[in-house]
């Protein structure tokens, strides 16, 4: 019984053996996309074009894999962990509790989650300042406006879609204070995330009603948010990647979120122990995680004046000067 | 006109599901060729990549557990000559007495949580098979309209649940609460190394069980001979003084029981917790398991071996040639399903006629 077990743990020794062999000799990051899908134009878009910057940069390798659905996210979390990928990275806000599971499995491999926070020695957490983006952009918008009323298609009715329609309406109070906002969700559920019809047509209830620019923050749903702007000759704001290029004219500007920076930077950091950073880090306007979309296509609609405005916010709420709160700090939007 | 005999058994269990296999697999390849991708490499990713090593093959054992389950409950059905294509919403719906069961002992042992949440799984899913069974028995309703409406409730309630009533606070996912980890089934790979840290629990113990108990139950005993009286002949057990409602409903509940088995598999043994659309079609291609083990148990544990090789080996393309996006994949589940299922009896009449004396025969005979 004795030698059966020693041989046993000598097998298993072996077998731990090879897989740390292995590991090193495939130790390219690998990058998991939430259920919107890697070619949603925006959030996972971006993680995609985070990592492509990155292999342009260093022609290093990575791994990807796109989630069929949110049972799977233990097994796609360890078949790269497995597989010896490091490190491990995720998009999305709904990783938390999987990676919580897996990282306790995996304690040599590192993983780094963007909108969740894990606390697990093994794991770095990106969440970023979508209230302060949401602010600038919430400012343009009430600047746009000729008719007083601005409105908002979130995705999935979340806490951090919250987050981003209180930046928004704050930053549109900021620049007037008597502000209509029309605030809409697409669903309670991930298929929110690609859902562009019901988002076009929400958008088009709100231009019905008064408004005249809208801000979508709802992933893969947003287009649908956009093409009803262009179609009704209206304003539309878009998120996270930016996506001024889909519709010139139309699209006012885009609430930047670097989830590609995030992803570049994991990538080149996170693999390795000395310079990977486990615990909670936050991306904001200072470190430009966050910001305001500028360039040809939508050079004609920001004016100078707008632009000097948002400026003046920017620097304000780097310093301090201005405070946005934070949807999630305290469940609620005080004053909206 | 001769008419044609049917098939040898050997060939109608082997010969023909081995022919509409290796079909799938021909039209899969030709697809995977024409978005210029190998087909033989992909064969090879699907076969490593299902048996390749006990991570592996603990995989697939997971996922050929739901394919037992739902094949089962489709099976049983179909003896009756009952259709459920409600596998999906039964196996979706359980899920919510498995997880209240759970989160309600989760500070007991998992041994004792572990048999109270296979009856809360049967009971609920059972119930979501009554309904139809009822209305079909007493209503007139047939059982596939209904059964497949009853999928569609079953996922807006589940959602409603979700994320409305189980959702604990602070979690931005639509997911339920997690079991604590001392209420926690441990999964196999604790027991045998072999299968690493792999999803495949003691809920496929259970589904060989089930297995033995449906052939038990449908060859071996009055109500299994009843049942299949009633599949064959509803005038017959009428005149023989049987209940043919009786006997609808009760299978019907069996088959929604059996399906909801799935949750136990899922959210008691592998997710710790409840999350939307766990069932991942399992409801579905256990019509095809159903069909292609010919109702028999041995028959559907095989399918069902087959289809969760396939799954997990499907899953594990897009890891390997990562020219095959997700999309892809689901093609070449969605060609096997078609041909080992919808298309099963594709190659029948020309076998049956290869075997009643060979092409003079099936000349003289056409």
């Amino acid at each position: 019984m004795n030698a059966i077990s020693k041989h046993f743990g000598a097998l298993l020794a072996g077998v731990a053996m090879t897989a740390v062999v292995t590991g090193a000799a495939l130790a390219d990051p690998a990058i998991i996309y939430d259920l919107g899908g890697k070619f949603d134009k925006s959030f996972n878009e971006a993680a995609y074009n985070g990592a492509e910057a990155w292999k342009k940069e260093t022609g290093g390798n990575y791994i990807d894999v796109e989630l069929q659905n949110d049972a799977q996210r233990e097994q796609a979390l360890r078949r790269f962990a497995s597989q010896g990928a490091n490190p491990i990275v995720m998009a999305g806000f709904s990783w938390g509790t999987a990676l919580n599971t897996v990282a306790a499995e995996f304690p040599d491999i590192n993983f780094v989650v963007i909108d969740a926070v894990v606390e697990q020695p093994n794991v770095q957490s990106i969440v970023f300042d979508e209230h302060t983006g949401s602010f600038l952009v919430g400012a343009i918008a009430a600047l746009k406006s000729t008719t007083g009323t601005v409105g908002f298609v979130g995705g999935m009715d979340v806490p951090i879609i919250h987050k981003f329609y209180c930046g928004y309406a704050q930053g549109a109070k900021a620049v007037k204070a008597d502000i209509k906002l029309i605030e809409n969700y697409t669903g309670t559920t991930p298929a929110a995330w690609n859902d562009p019809v019901t988002a076009g047509e929400l958008a088009k209830a709100q231009f019905d009603a008064g408004a005249d620019v809208s801000f979508a923050a709802a992933g893969g749903s947003g287009l649908g948010v956009l093409q009803a702007a262009a179609d009704a000759g209206k304003f539309s704001i878009g998120v996270d990647s930016n996506q001024n290029y889909l519709h010139p004219g139309s699209v006012l500007t885009s609430m930047l979120k670097r989830v590609d920076v995030a992803v570049s930077t994991a990538f080149k950091e996170a693999g390795d122990d000395a310079t990977f950073k486990p615990g909670v880090n936050v991306l904001g306007l200072a470190q430009d995680g966050v910001g305001y979309a500028l360039d040809d296509n939508n050079a004609a609609l920001i004016t100078d004046d707008i632009k000097a405005k948002v400026e003046e916010f920017k620097a304000k709420i780097i310093s301090g000067e201005i405070k946005v709160h934070d949807y999630t700090a305290d469940n609620s939007c005080p004053g909206i | 006109m001769s008419a044609l005999k049917p098939l040898p058994r050997w060939a109608d269990i082997i010969l023909l599901p081995l022919i509409n296999l290796t079909l799938a697999f021909i039209v899969a390849g030709l697809v995977v060729f024409a978005i210029g991708q190998n087909p033989l490499a992909a064969l090879d990713a699907i076969i490593t990549g299902a048996f390749g090593s006990g991570y592996n093959i603990g995989y697939t054992l997971y996922y050929s557990t739901n394919f037992i389950f739902t094949g089962l409950a489709v099976a049983v059905a179909a003896h009756a000559g009952l259709f459920n294509i409600g596998g999906n919403g039964q196996a979706y719906i359980a899920g919510l007495g498995v997880i209240l069961v759970a989160l309600a002992m989760q500070s007991l042992p998992w041994w004792l949580t572990f048999p109270v949440a296979i009856l809360a799984g049967a009971a609920v899913g059972g119930f979501w098979g009554f309904v139809p069974g009822y209305l079909q028995a007493k209503r007139g309703s047939h059982v596939v309209i209904t059964t497949i409406m009853f999928n569609f409730i079953a996922s807006a309630i589940m959602i409603y649940v979700v994320v409305n009533l189980l959702k604990p606070p602070g979690i931005l996912a639509p997911e339920s609460a997690s079991i604590a980890v001392e209420g926690r089934m441990p999964k196999l790979g604790t027991f045998i190394p072999w299968f690493k840290n792999t999803d495949v629990n003691f809920t496929l113990i259970l589904a060989l069980i089930c297995l033995v108990g449906a052939y038990f139950l449908i060859w071996h005993t009055r109500f299994g001979f009843a049942m299949r009286a009633l599949g064959q002949n509803p005038t017959a057990t009428r005149y023989a003084g049987m209940s043919n409602s009786r006997i609808t409903m009760i299978v019907m509940t069996m088959s929604g029981a059996l399906a909801g088995m799935v949750a136990v598999n899922q959210v008691f043994g592998v997710q710790y917790r409840l999350v939307l659309d766990y069932v991942a079609d399992a409801g579905f291609v256990g019509i095809a398991v159903a069909l292609m083990g010919r109702n028999h148990p041995l028959g559907i544990l095989l399918a069902a071996l087959l289809f969760g090789a396939l799954y997990q080996g499907g899953n594990e393309l897009q890891y390997v040639i990562p020219g095959l996006s997700k999309e892809m994949v689901v093609v070449i589940q969605a060609l096997v399903i078609l041909f080992t299922g919808a298309m099963e009896g594709l190659f029948r009449p020309a076998l049956q006629r290869l075997f009643s004396g060979g092409p003079a025969a099936a000349r003289s005979g056409g």
